[in-house]
């Protein structure tokens, strides 16, 4: 495939594996077994079966008629808000429990931003018992202090990370010292398609799920696997990656992925990391960043703290410097809007990082016979407070 | 002219002692002052940290101190501006430490005609990776007689050891235990095994062990393993009390090298 990740762990310019050598070990070890372990029969057999009776997929892919009639077009919902856990997060954990195991690991770290990452993470550790840590920037644990409560309760020890701003960057720095503390015992489920080689990979693989099941439900229902367009909100961008990676080779379908502009791309509170950043090297990975010109990272700002990183996985820094996926930024005022539209043509309440790609819609040209597939990545559920506080219900 | 870390290793020297310290930190202009105190008080060996806003192999003291020097205005390019006339007054080798990002912006190429117009020696950074180093950089490096020093940890494969010890000019920061940085360790916390195990793999390059190395003990056993040992977090420490680097500079490189 063309947009694959070479053996050395780069798309194209974008990738690799720039750990320091306290990781080696680990990082060596996951990229000669990863291929092996997710491919073979038991693991397959058994992750299929978690993703049908744990998960709950396959995940509806739902005609939304009314906001089609609004747009004066087609728009289907791939509808990950309905996983087990409230999004598509749960996709990657479940994959990497079943990996962590097949490795021997007794010991599951993860980072955590909004907390659906960490959330889904103490699933799993639940699920197999084993111990769970999750790191978590002191500010978001004030913020999103409901799926901290979860993740305790689920028997996750959550920490707070003072260092830096105490957001997602922060607790992702924290967790890459713990793995470098514990090089033995410990795997690192990283949430998103970022850090070293091969996580983006790896976590790519486990949400392609999203556009395998696409295809066949797009087959069902519209007589054609292959959508006009695909959208999906990008961060760290793993949803996007899942929602894109059965169709990168068909160029016929146009991908694109919605970046948090935040106050606006032309304002210092964005995450818009592709639209304003550079090539640089963060969390072991060579991708774009938001950074200053002495090369520090400055922090990104978004309504919603799940695309508030300011990387971007290598695989979309490479999608967008290549042409492949158009990407496009969305304000927060724009996603306020986009979910209660939806909310209220569809009686849907979105997650703020999915009404990001929803918020989209509105900057297309969408004639009345394409077919649009938005990737809604999580449900509205963690979100009531930020919606309440903004329209005032 | 040779390399300065090459002339101190191939003098007869045991029990070397290289000092990390963070450039900017406690206060902007303390670089200079630092250096010629530390190369004043015996000290063999400098890095010189450049900070980064994102020290992911390091523990808490480097980080706050990598903070401080960045709120304080600290920056690779005023970082050699500072070191311009260093060369004038301190002749121990110089080592600049830091993230590769900042020296990636700078540009890798500029950056190493830089260190070498500046006169420093060696540079050691932990997350670019001997692959990506052989690669891409490894050039800029030589002309600039500029040695890159690579890390080692205890479960550092014996073929990988090879092929650092085979890209290695200078030493191998041979790293203590498996930690990031100032993780207080005690003599009893590090591998013996490890230690052993790396002598005996006769090496063509010196080592120095670093990490956790906090005072007169634990400097001395590393000592008994390599040709020396590193000391960052316990220094950056010693100035907590914003004391003026005078006063805390002699008495803390007077208790590591000898039990009071």
């Amino acid at each position: 495939m063309k947009y694959d990740v070479n053996e050395k762990g780069y798309y194209g310019e974008f990738g690799g594996a720039w750990i320091p050598e306290m990781m080696y070990t680990n990082i060596n070890e996951l990229r000669h077994r990863y291929l092996e372990i997710i491919e073979s029969p038991d693991f397959k057999k058994e992750f299929d079966q978690l993703m049908k009776d744990y998960v709950g997929r396959p995940s509806p892919l739902y005609f939304a008629g009314r906001l089609s009639e609004h747009y004066g077009t087609n728009i289907y919902l791939k509808r990950e808000d309905l996983n087990h856990t409230g999004s598509h997060k749960l996709n990657n954990t479940v994959g990497q429990i079943l990996l962590a195991g097949r490795l021997g690991k007794k010991r599951i770290i993860a980072e955590t931003g909004a907390g659906q990452h960490g959330v889904a993470t103490a699933t799993v550790c639940a699920l197999k018992g084993l111990k769970c840590i999750v790191y978590m920037g002191a500010l978001d644990v004030q913020r999103q202090a409901p799926n901290v409560k979860k993740m305790k309760m689920l028997g996750a020890e959550v920490v707070p990370v003072h260092s830096g701003n105490k957001t997602l960057k922060d607790a992702t720095n924290e967790a890459m010292r713990d793995w470098i503390n514990n090089p033995e015992d410990t795997h690192y489920i990283i949430g998103s398609v970022v850090g070293p080689h091969p996580f983006p990979d790896m976590v790519a693989r486990f949400q392609s799920v999203i556009s395998l099941e696409m295809k066949k439900q797009l087959s069902e229902q519209t007589g054609s696997e292959f959508p006009s367009r695909i959208l999906a909100c990008v961060g760290g961008g793993s949803n996007a990656a899942g929602a894109f990676y059965h169709y990168l080779d068909h160029e016929q379908v146009e991908l694109i992925g919605v970046e948090a502009a935040g106050k606006g791309v032309d304002t210092n509170e964005t995450a818009a990391t592709l639209l304003v950043g550079s090539p640089g090297v963060l969390h072991a990975s060579r991708t774009m960043l938001m950074q200053n010109k002495d090369g520090q990272i400055t922090e990104p700002y978004s309504i919603s703290a799940g695309l508030d990183y300011p990387g971007i996985g290598p695989l979309h820094a490479h999608l967008f410097k290549s042409g492949r996926a158009k990407f496009l930024a969305a304000t927060d005022e724009e996603v306020l809007k986009a979910a209660v539209l939806l909310t209220q043509k569809e009686g849907i309440i979105p997650a703020l990082e999915s009404a990001h790609a929803l918020a989209a819609l509105e900057k297309l040209e969408m004639k009345p016979d394409d077919v649009n597939v938005i990737n809604l990545s999580g449900s509205g559920n963690k979100d009531m407070e930020t919606y309440l506080n903004y329209f005032g219900y | 002219m040779k390399n300065r870390i090459n002339q101190l290793f191939e003098t007869n020297k045991k029990d070397i002692l290289s000092v990390y310290f963070t450039a900017g930190f406690p206060r902007l202009n303390d670089t200079v002052k630092i250096i010629k105190l530390l190369a004043q008080n015996g000290v063999d060996l400098i890095e010189i940290g450049i900070p980064f806003s994102d020290p992911t192999a390091d523990g808490p003291t480097i980080q706050r101190s990598s903070e401080l020097a960045l709120k304080n205005g600290m920056s690779l390019q005023l970082l050699f501006s500072q070191l311009e006339e260093i060369r004038q007054s301190v002749q121990i080798p110089l080592i600049l430490m830091g993230y590769f990002n900042p020296v990636m912006q700078y540009g890798v190429a500029e950056f190493c005609k830089r260190c070498s117009e500046t006169g420093i020696d060696g540079v050691i950074l932990p997350d670019l990776p001997l692959e990506e180093y052989n690669e891409q950089y490894k050039m800029h490096f030589r002309e600039n007689n500029l040695h890159n020093i690579l890390l080692i940890t205890p479960q550092t494969p014996a073929e990988r050891i090879r092929e650092i010890d085979e890209a290695s000019e200078g030493f191998i920061y041979m790293v203590s235990s498996a930690s990031v940085t100032g993780a207080g360790k005690k003599v009893e916390d590090f591998h013996q095994e490890y230690f052993e195990r790396i002598q005996q793999m006769n090496l063509k390059n010196p080592r120095l062990i670093g990490f956790g190395i906090s005072d007169h003990d634990t400097f001395e056993n590393a000592c008994k393993y390599s040709r020396g040992a590193i000391i960052g977090s316990a220094f950056i420490s010693s100035f907590q009390d914003h004391e003026e680097p005078e006063k805390t500079i002699p008495g803390f490189i007077k208790k590591i090298r000898k039990k009071n």
